[in-house]
């Protein structure tokens, strides 16, 4: 591994993820690192992103002058609304959900599998957990794309032949981005379909607990 | 027609019992009764069941939450979609209660959540769900097949009181949510025995437009004022950006 390669921040990473969108997708942003992807819709889409709190059409993240207390996403952070917003409460926001109006749920996660498997709700070692939204997410839209890091804090891998931890739902991740590239769960490994610039697939396998299956047209991840 | 209007927070809550169950509204900021979960946390009422999103987190802003309930140990049991911090560093009260088996801590996903309320304010006893099949939280629940999926019974929710915050409310208890504040409290408030209300503002019957009612007042018991209560309209905005307000 070079010496200068460094991982994709944050902002990239989400960026990445926003340019899978498609022009009148519904997609729904999880808590945490997946509420920025609404900072990097590609300027000749329009998204319409729902939230499960009952925003249907909100925008990008509020600035501090910009914030109101009454718009917040699903992470509870302010946003601004587009002018096709419309707002309706809880059981319907999930309504839309079970419908199968949503066409991904962008989620945060503590593991990816190459089965297609999640866990993001409960650590090891702890009682309690935070299910949110996740779980009605996770089996009513129609993709799941996960954002993760690679690795735990102390270098473990995230993205395992199976998950650990308690799942959140099972073979219903399509799509995985990470701070060293963009995957696709694919059975028994991981189809690496984009690199982080300076990272060779064989540095990306040492910090993979699954096999990791470079794709014919494998290149670097570019925004 | 007789006001629902009272005059103060306290007086609003002074008759919860110990022992009650009590639904919180709110999902974030925007939509927290937090001028009566200030009242109830005065009132002493103990042994308590809350049904909220969260009801973990205390602050250090002075504003008074669920857990601050939970931190004094006057809850029996919650409900909810978290039942820990997002952040696996932060600990909360209730983490600390539930892994000390001193409180009954149930988890439910969030829509399941949502869906339990508004069946209970609907008289729905159960519905079936596909969230959480195959999971902890499914286990030794009643599970069917309908047109080749399977789905997991929930049963309802229902409360003896909801604590509800909105934007405008007439004296008779008619009800209109600005933007998301509305999320769990149209559903909150028609799934209690008592609803009890905190608005914004407080107008007279027939000047709000019936059409534009969220929650009719017939769901409502009692509403107070919160400028002539002298109670704190919103906590402190950069609270809601988590450290991290966009430049």
């Amino acid at each position: 591994m070079s010496v200068e390669a460094k991982r994709l921040t944050r902002d990239l990473m989400a960026a990445r993820l926003a340019a899978e969108f498609e022009d009148g997708w519904v997609v729904n942003l999880g808590v945490g690192m997946p509420t920025r992807c609404s900072d990097f819709v590609p300027e000749d889409r329009t998204i319409i992103f729902h939230s499960e709190n009952g925003v249907i059409g909100y925008g990008r993240n509020a600035t501090v002058e910009e914030a109101t207390p009454y718009v917040v996403n699903g992470g509870a952070q302010p946003v601004l609304l587009t002018p096709f917003a419309s707002i309706v409460h809880h059981s319907d926001a999930f309504a839309i959900i079970r419908r199968g109006l949503l066409d991904v749920a962008v989620l945060g996660a503590y593991e990816a599998a190459a089965n297609g498997d999640f866990a993001n709700w409960r650590i090891s070692g702890r009682k309690g957990g935070g299910i949110g939204g996740a779980m009605d997410l996770a089996v009513g839209a129609r993709q799941v794309f996960l954002l993760l890091e690679h690795t735990t804090r102390d270098g473990r891998p995230r993205l395992l032949e199976r998950c650990a931890l308690p799942l959140t739902a099972a073979g219903v991740v399509t799509l995985v981005m990470t701070d060293l590239g963009l995957f696709e769960p694919a059975g028994d490994s991981f189809r690496l379909r984009e690199i982080a610039p300076g990272f060779t697939v064989d540095d990306v396998q040492q910090l993979t607990g699954a096999p990791v299956v470079p794709a014919a047209d494998l290149s670097e991840v570019t925004v | 027609m007789e006001s629902k209007v009272v005059a103060s927070f306290e007086e609003a809550v002074a008759g919860v019992e110990d022992g009650s169950s009590i639904l919180v509204a709110g999902f974030g900021e925007p939509g927290s009764p937090h001028n009566l979960v200030a009242a109830l946390y005065e009132q002493g009422a103990t042994e308590l069941t809350l049904i909220a999103n969260g009801a973990g987190m205390t602050r250090d802003d002075g504003v008074i939450t669920t857990g601050n309930l939970v931190e004094e140990k006057r809850v029996r049991r919650v409900v909810l979609a978290f039942t820990a911090s997002t952040h696996p560093s932060r600990r909360t009260p209730l983490e600390e209660l539930n892994e000390a088996g001193e409180i009954e801590a149930q988890i439910t996903p969030q829509g399941t959540l949502a869906e339990r309320i508004r069946a209970g304010g609907a008289g729905i006893p159960a519905f079936f769900t596909p969230a959480g099949v195959g999971t902890e939280v499914a286990e030794g629940k009643e599970h069917r097949e309908f047109g080749g999926r399977t789905y997991v019974l929930e049963e309802a929710i229902v409360a003896d009181y909801a604590l509800i915050r909105c934007w405008k409310a007439d004296t008779f208890g008619n009800l209109v949510f600005r933007r998301s504040q509305r999320n769990f409290n149209p559903i909150m408030a028609m799934a209690a025995d008592c609803t009890l209300v905190e608005a914004e503002e407080v107008v007279e019957v027939g000047e709000l437009d019936p059409d534009l009612i969220h929650t009719p007042g017939i769901f409502v018991q009692r509403v107070v004022s919160i400028p002539e209560a002298g109670g704190i309209l919103q906590a402190p905005p950069l609270a809601m950006f988590s450290g991290r307000p966009r430049s």
